[in-house]
């Protein structure tokens, strides 16, 4: 069972923050700062396991991590997911999101940027929870889940809803024609890009 | 009132803030504009609000004036308001409050809405946060879409059920029916997926579920080689391996399913050994499936063939440039070296190099690894590894690896010189590391190596001369001079080889005096050192100037060697030296039997037998007659019980009899409560009183008595020492 996806930045600040186990406000917070204690000092060359913080719990727990450029995405899980497989999966999360938010479709799908989630915080929690349920993985096809994210973004805008997904969710579904986007998508390790803004 | 702004607005206004202190005031007024928009009732607006509530959440702010109002968002009509209604639930709510009973309704209501988007969210936030009660009320409902045609409910209905399981256990029943189709063929992979993880929390839960499952082997087996052997299927494929995440939940269940069972093991004996050899190994999927087969080959009953292709599989691993599949691999390979040694074995020299990586978690499990897989066999080329690894790591690894050698090394040690080598580079090399029981220890083997000693003592002395820091090295260095000072001034040794050490008494006693006056000497090094010199004064002839040294001590400010000194001096034990050989008090926390060059052996450590300690009688005067009885305080033998029994030969009562104790500062001294007052007349009774001593000197007993009592109407009052305690009640 995953028991949290904390998704936060290079100085720690959260950009989507999960629990799936019932935590106090300030116990969560705790273990977000606890986390990108142990997470931020790690080297690059290092492995992406560790044993999880005091907080979160003791032995049975673990955290299994990726850093991308900016963003560190931290899944804390107990011994019945699979290390490598929660690896698959956060690269597979990631790319999802690079779909969603792309503007148009001449950007390469691989680049999530850092901008996206912090002002989507809303459309991310969508996006993953047709993920990630419960703290169980329900949806593994990306296309399913992209499609799945879209037509719901779609039923808020027809309702003229006021947090609807701005023209370009539209657009995408409009231009999305499933047999031609790309087979063999390497999902290698993602490259992330992030705008020359002025620092967050 | 002017419309509440947008979220996104919100963040923009956020990230201008440039302290914390301004971001929340910013925080601050946004949540009373919010919460005076609730307090308006306001519909229109009440998604954005709560919207921005759930930001603020996340940042640390607290939020829980809108969970209210996520209830009235649920309740909404409209698909915005529900999705971010549940949102918030999800975020904002628990079961502990007791306002998520309310949502009860609404859920029952959405899951059968007519819109399966409405559906899925109700499902969806049932599954992640419903109470126990919440899922005793709905779970028909969850049940009856495990049965839809609609497969993206379906999945949803599927984690929900779990979870419903793991909330009420009793309800799982309830679901077997549903569970008749679930792996059917006609179910594509997304259902597959979810369905599998039902059926693996049932099993796990239940062990007559898992009977009942066993049945399903042959068909997980079949969709399984579908997997593999499928073409390309464009939706599920993931570097061209099909559904792998699908594959490793296959997997995990066979795992379950075969665990203990012949049967099962054998139905899935032929597919677990195709996957494992005909996996795409290049990417990190198909690792996570050979990785999943392996760990399920290790814990069905697999037939040998299997365990070692799956052992075989860890050792590629080991060799493979991804650091995290090196971590798992060495990780299955520290579970399975006790089952499957002699397999693990042939990977030693792999997981040997593993010590050299870089990953600090890597590096620990393959010095674990390592110390598991030492045999007599492999024990000279493995240490030297292993010594060489010391060297170099990380001071957190130390003190972990220098026991470990010390283990092996004491298992396996090829022969008294390689072991007594072994423990000196330990012992120079990570000294300071060295946990401290290791010195004792260290002293035992020492003691034990009889043939060498010479040897020992003149290596340990080189070393001291070059390095004089590390404590536990000085500690064993000094006893061992101490002890073989003889040795080692005599230049004689057993060893082919000699070492060129020419020391003479003088230089000798310099080195130890300079580790009693350096800084880096901790005070237990200190005392090793001046047991160490007075040793000496049995085997050096300069024995003036030990008694120089010891009686400078006698008045040093550290009180533990302040106290050798003086007990040395008090015992007379320097006169008794130049005679008799009588071997000096050590600290107790050497537990060996010295043996002293030519010398008789006296043990005045460890426990003595103490039954039959004669009684003696401490005080006699005006018909008042004291008597000590003794016996040793298991377990500690450092205290000495003594009984006083008083008895009166007057033909009056002496009353109010009080005794007082004391002894000197060495000692402490402990006076339970007297059985009475008053001693009969004429030796008719007798008061008794327990006095314990604690003697951790190991002095000679010595009291003061003082005794008041009313004989006759008159108040008597005597003091008097007791000298005459028996050798044996004090050492």
């Amino acid at each position: 069972m995953i028991k949290a996806i904390l998704i936060f930045n290079n100085h720690g600040k959260p950009r989507l923050i999960r629990f799936y186990q019932y935590f106090a406000e300030d116990m969560q917070q705790q273990i977000i700062r606890e986390t990108f204690h142990l997470v931020s000092k790690r080297d690059d060359n290092v492995c992406n396991f560790l044993e999880g913080g005091s907080l979160i719990g003791g032995s049975d727990y673990k955290l299994i991590y990726r850093h991308y450029a900016t963003l560190y995405f931290v899944f804390c899980v107990d011994s019945s997911e699979s290390e490598l497989g929660i690896l698959d999966l956060i690269q597979l999360i990631c790319f999802v999101f690079g779909q969603v938010f792309v503007e148009t479709l001449d950007k390469c799908f691989e680049n999530v940027c850092e901008l996206d989630l912090i002002f989507h915080m809303d459309k991310v929690h969508y996006i993953l929870q047709e993920v990630v349920m419960g703290g169980m993985v329900l949806e593994t096809n990306m296309n399913e889940i992209v499609a799945q994210v879209e037509l719901q973004n779609r039923m808020e805008k027809s309702e003229g809803g006021l947090s609807g997904a701005p023209a370009r969710a539209v657009s995408a579904v409009k231009n999305m024609n499933l047999p031609e986007i790309p087979r063999n998508i390497n999902i290698g390790d993602i490259n992330i890009k992030v705008p020359s803004l002025s620092p967050f | 009132m002017p419309a509440p702004i947008r979220l996104r607005e919100l963040i923009r206004t956020i990230r201008t803030a440039r302290t914390q202190a301004e971001e929340r005031e910013m925080i601050q007024k946004e949540c009373a504009a919010i919460r005076s928009s609730f307090r308006e009732e306001d519909n229109t607006y009440r998604c954005r609000n709560v919207a921005k509530l759930l930001y603020m959440h996340m940042l640390g702010y607290p939020a829980h004036f809108g969970q209210l109002e996520c209830l009235k968002l649920i309740a909404s009509q409209k698909f915005t308001d529900k999705r971010i209604g549940y949102l918030g639930a999800m975020l904002l709510l628990d079961e502990r409050q007791d306002v998520h009973l309310l949502m009860t309704n609404c859920i029952k209501n959405d899951l059968n809405h007519s819109t399966q988007y409405v559906q899925g969210l109700s499902l969806c936030t049932l599954g992640c946060m419903g109470s126990s009660e919440m899922c005793r009320d709905l779970a028909g409902e969850v049940e009856k879409l495990l049965k839809t045609s609609n497969s993206y409910l379906r999945k949803k209905a599927a984690l929900c059920a779990v979870h419903v399981i793991r909330k009420v256990p009793e309800l799982m029943e309830m679901f077997l029916p549903a569970t008749k189709n679930l792996l059917s063929e006609k179910n594509h992979g997304e259902i597959l997926h979810t369905s599998v993880v039902l059926l693996t929390e049932m099993c796990e839960r239940s062990p007559d579920m898992l009977s009942h499952f066993r049945k399903l082997v042959p068909q997980l087996v079949r969709i399984l080689k579908n997997l593999i052997m499928s073409g390309y299927s464009p939706e599920h494929d993931v570097s061209g391996i099909s559904d792998p995440f699908l594959q490793v939940r296959i997997l995990r269940l066979l795992r379950i399913l075969g665990k203990g069972d012949d049967d099962s093991s054998e139905a899935m004996n032929d597919i677990l050994a195709q996957v494992a050899t005909n996996t795409e190994t290049s990417k990190n999927v198909g690792n996570a499936i050979l990785y999943e087969t392996v760990l399920t080959i290790m814990d069905i009953k697999s037939e040998s063939g299997l365990r070692v292709l799956a052992i075989n599989i860890l050792g590629r691993f080991l060799l493979n440039n991804d650091k995290n599949i090196r971590y798992v691999a060495l990780t299955s390979l520290l579970k399975t070296v006790q089952t499957d040694h002699n397999a693990v074995q042939r990977h030693r020299s792999t997981i040997v190099d593993c010590l050299k990586d870089l990953d600090v978690s890597i590096k620990r499990r393959a010095m674990e690894l390592s110390f598991a897989l030492v045999n007599g066999n492999n024990i000279r080329g493995m240490m030297k590894e292993l010594l060489y690894f010391l060297d170099s790591c990380d001071p957190d690894f130390k003190a972990d690896c220098a026991s470990g050698i010390f283990l092996a090394a004491e298992k396996y040690a090829p022969s008294k010189r390689w072991h007594i080598d072994t423990v000196m580079r330990v012992l120079t090399t990570a000294g300071s590391y060295v946990r401290d029981d290791s010195v004792p220890n260290l002293i035992q083997l020492i003691t034990n190596s009889v043939e060498m000693h010479a040897y020992t003592v003149q290596r340990l002395y080189k070393a001291l001369l070059d390095d004089i820091s590390q404590q536990p090295l000085v500690q064993v260095a000094s006893w061992c001079i101490g002890e073989y000072g003889d040795l080692l001034v005599s230049g004689q040794c057993e060893e082919e080889e000699p070492i060129q050490v020419d020391a003479l008494e003088d230089e000798v006693l310099d080195v130890l005096e300079g580790l009693l006056v350096s800084n880096l000497s901790t005070p237990v090094t200190r005392a090793y050192s001046l047991t160490a010199i007075m040793k000496l004064s049995t085997r050096f002839s300069s024995v003036n100037r030990i008694k120089k040294v010891v009686s400078i001590y006698g008045s040093s400010i550290d009180v533990e060697l302040q106290q050798r000194a003086v007990e040395y001096n008090a015992n007379d034990l320097l006169d008794l030296l130049g005679g008799n050989d009588v071997v000096p008090v050590i600290q107790t926390t050497v537990p060996t039997k010295p043996a002293s060059a030519g010398g008789e052996l006296l043990d005045l450590l460890g426990d003595l037998s103490l039954t039959g300690i004669p009684p003696m009688t401490a005080y006699n005067k005006n018909g008042l007659k004291i008597e000590f009885t003794f016996e040793r305080s298991n377990p500690s033998p450092n205290i000495a019980v003594i009984t006083i029994h008083a008895t009166n030969s007057t033909e009056a009562d002496m009353t109010e009899f009080v005794f007082q104790a004391a002894v000197p500062k060495t000692f402490q001294l402990q006076l339970l409560s007297p059985s009475s007052n008053v001693v009969p007349a004429l030796n008719q009774g007798s008061v008794t009183q327990v006095i314990r001593v604690l003697n951790p000197q190991k002095q000679q007993l010595r009291m003061r008595i003082k005794l008041t009592y009313t004989h006759k109407g008159s108040p008597v009052q005597d003091l008097a020492e007791v000298n005459n305690f028996p050798p044996q009640s004090w050492q």
